[in-house]
């Protein structure tokens, strides 16, 4: 498959080195003339940002956190006149306050060739027809892929936040062979194809790219199986500039991180210490080319693992493990530190699919309660009283087994679980 | 071919380049543009080794040039074209063409001297049409030819110029980078280009960087640079897009 930006994708690591010092020292000189939180913040720790001589130094900044940004709203991270500033996009603030992000000329200019990189790694080139399902406006999903899909050529349908109906006709009689949206679409998707009798020889859908919330590899074998397609995942976050931060190849053995803009760590969350390769912590991420909005070591709360083996496709890129759980969906249960994808990955193995489910925790005595909701379909389940009997304690044990939980199962009638584009799999009562 | 990496720059104690980095690959025209004292004179002297006082690295085809003296430096294939010109006024075209071979210059070496002025007078013909006269009777234009063209008897495969443009009229510059574009192609050469005039700068490079007050700023393709607001409005002199 083409690989976008050769020159840069397949780069030796000492001229990507080189490449990564020059624009580091040009962001870090520009954020200190301009962003007065990093001017305040290096001349306290008496940082001067013209030290810097080696990549390494990078490690004496503090890190950026998201409630930084939240107290800049709206324009005090700009580092850039507004004037100069050709787009603003936000984010969802589903945990607090948004925050807006802007983008130069060249901002945009380099995202859509980020989302160039992404789309063709996944081998969409200028014959593909692709369907958009990532609402557009404020959310990056559904206008950074829009540009580079353009970039490549494609033909593009903004299908957006449409119908989901109307989307599978468009689908089906378009002849779309790439789609572009989050995991609920796609299961949703199924659904309505089972009920009104669409089969996936119907469809022209061979490429799916999934972004907004955390999928499986369970999930991933499910729909591939399912519809014939294959599933590819990318990563990216709007703080930093949207989709097009890491994405898979062919190969689809985790994220190629596209270092000649970003550089990437991993540190434990717990006390910041920057670890090696190979260890599990939380990414935070340096942007090296961006104009309007750069971010100096941005914590961005998602856990993954670094890897430096070179990749048989070619590009020289650090990957990146997938992203499946976030920091704050850590959920902690009786002083245990729990994620649902834990949950998600047990009644997939019990059920062999998964279900749509839900987490309600709750206090009782001082004590932690969970209880899991799962939506009753007819394919995972069976009318008969004692069948339902034997798979609630089935689950029930194997998570305590797993997780040391001992949970109530409850099924609760199809489609009665909200859906959302970014779902939440977790209710916790225990904080009204 | 040349790697620069947090090099800093003295002048006295006043520190003057302040951890520049950047580089350039073979057969590629990179501009540096920047204002009055921004450090590009100083940067383009710590190359060719006439800094004062330089830390940091400098390499050059695996070599390392900081602490090399100039002499050196130019037998590894590196002329500067020195701002304003800098040539010997009272003497004639020919001898101040010779004086740029002072490195190569041997008496066995008489006859390739001889066939590379003959070269250079195929570049710049009005160069050998006033081969006789003294320097410093000619025109600005005609000056910073000869300045070219004596920085080219050395067969450099890497050339600095600062500030080729100063002082001459539109129509000439013109002419002088036309004739930069093809020597890249006919003599190998890679170019660093220190300009006050982005604008003629970013039409014939392929990248650039941004120098304020001893510190890139930013860099990027030419496409990129004339995007940057900001560029073209401390550089290129346009308030409108």
């Amino acid at each position: 498959m083409a690989i976008w930006n050769k020159d840069y994708e397949t780069i030796d690591r000492e001229e990507l080195e080189q490449l990564q010092l020059e624009r580091l020292q040009q962001t870090l000189s520009r954020v200190y003339r301009r962003v007065s939180y990093y001017k305040n913040l290096f001349d306290k720790i008496s940082f001067d940002p013209f030290e810097i001589s080696s990549l390494e130094d990078l490690k004496k900044i503090p890190y950026t956190t998201k409630d930084t940004l939240r107290l800049a709203y709206p324009y005090d991270m700009f580092a850039v006149p507004l004037r100069e500033v050709v787009r603003m996009q936000s984010t969802s603030g589903t945990t607090g306050q948004s925050i807006i992000v802007g983008y130069t000329k060249n901002d945009i200019e380099h995202w859509t060739d980020l989302t160039a990189r992404v789309l063709s790694a996944a081998g969409v080139t200028t014959d593909d027809i692709i369907m958009i399902s990532f609402p557009y406006g404020l959310f990056t999903g559904g206008i950074g892929f829009h540009y580079g899909a353009e970039r490549i050529g494609a033909s593009v349908i903004p299908g957006s936040s449409a119908d989901i109906e109307e989307q599978l006709t468009i689908i089906k009689d378009y002849r779309v062979t790439v789609c572009i949206c989050a995991p609920t679409f796609l299961s949703q998707m199924c659904e309505i194809m089972e009920d009104k009798g669409i089969t996936p020889a119907e469809l022209s859908l061979k490429t799916a790219l999934l972004g907004a919330e955390p999928w499986s590899e369970n999930f991933r074998k499910q729909v591939e199986d399912r519809l014939s397609i294959k599933l590819y995942d990318n990563y990216g976050l709007t703080e930093i500039i949207g989709p097009g931060v890491s994405f898979e190849c062919e190969y689809r053995n985790m994220l190629h991180i596209s270092e000649d803009h970003f550089i990437p760590e991993v540190i434990d969350p717990d006390t910041g210490e920057p670890l090696g390769f190979g260890k599990k912590g939380e990414l935070v991420l340096t942007t090296i080319t961006k104009e309007a909005y750069p971010l100096i070591r941005y914590r961005t709360g998602d856990l993954t693992t670094l890897y430096n083996e070179k990749c048989e496709c070619g590009r020289s890129f650090i990957r990146m493990a997938r992203v499946s759980e976030r920091i704050d969906d850590m959920i902690i249960i009786n002083g245990k530190n729990i994620f649902p994808s834990q949950f998600e990955q047990i009644l997939q193995d019990v059920l062999g699919k998964l279900p749509k489910f839900q987490i309600v925790i709750d206090k009782k005595d001082s004590f932690d309660e969970v209880e899991i909701q799962l939506e009753v379909s007819q394919d995972i389940f069976y009318d008969e009283m004692k069948r339902l009997a034997e798979i609630e304690k089935r689950i029930s044990k194997e998570i305590e087994e797993k997780l040391d939980i001992i949970p109530k199962i409850k099924l609760v009638e199809p489609l009665s679980i909200k859906r959302r584009l970014k779902r939440k799999k977790v209710i916790d009562k225990r904080k009204n | 071919m040349l790697k620069i990496k947090s090099l800093k720059a003295y002048y006295g104690s006043i520190c003057v380049l302040k951890s520049i980095s950047l580089h350039i690959k073979e057969g590629e025209i990179v501009t540096l543009i920047g204002a009055n004292g921004s450090g590009k004179s100083t940067l383009l002297n710590a190359i060719v080794g006439l800094a004062e006082k330089a830390e940091g690295s400098i390499i050059f085809k695996n070599n390392e040039l900081l602490g090399l003296p100039p002499s050196k430096i130019v037998k590894l294939g590196i002329v500067l074209v020195p701002e304003g010109r800098q040539l010997f006024y009272p003497m004639n075209v020919m001898d101040n063409l010779l004086l740029g071979t002072y490195s190569i210059y041997s008496r066995k070496n008489r006859r390739d001297i001889q066939k590379r002025i003959e070269e250079i007078f195929e570049i710049f013909p009005e160069l050998k049409k006033r081969k006789n006269q003294l320097a410093g009777t000619l025109s600005g234009g005609e000056q910073q030819m000869l300045s070219i063209a004596r920085a080219l008897m050395a067969r450099p495969k890497f050339l600095l110029l600062d500030e080729p443009s100063i002082g001459l009229a539109p129509k000439v510059v013109e002419n002088i980078f036309h004739i930069l574009l093809k020597l890249r192609g006919s003599e190998n050469l890679t170019i660093f280009l220190v300009e006050q005039n982005a604008k003629l700068a970013l039409e014939i490079c392929e990248r650039g960087y941004v120098i304020e007050t001893g510190q890139i700023v930013l860099s990027g393709s030419n496409d990129e640079l004339k995007n940057n607001k900001e560029v073209m409005r401390a550089y290129l002199g346009r308030t409108e897009m």
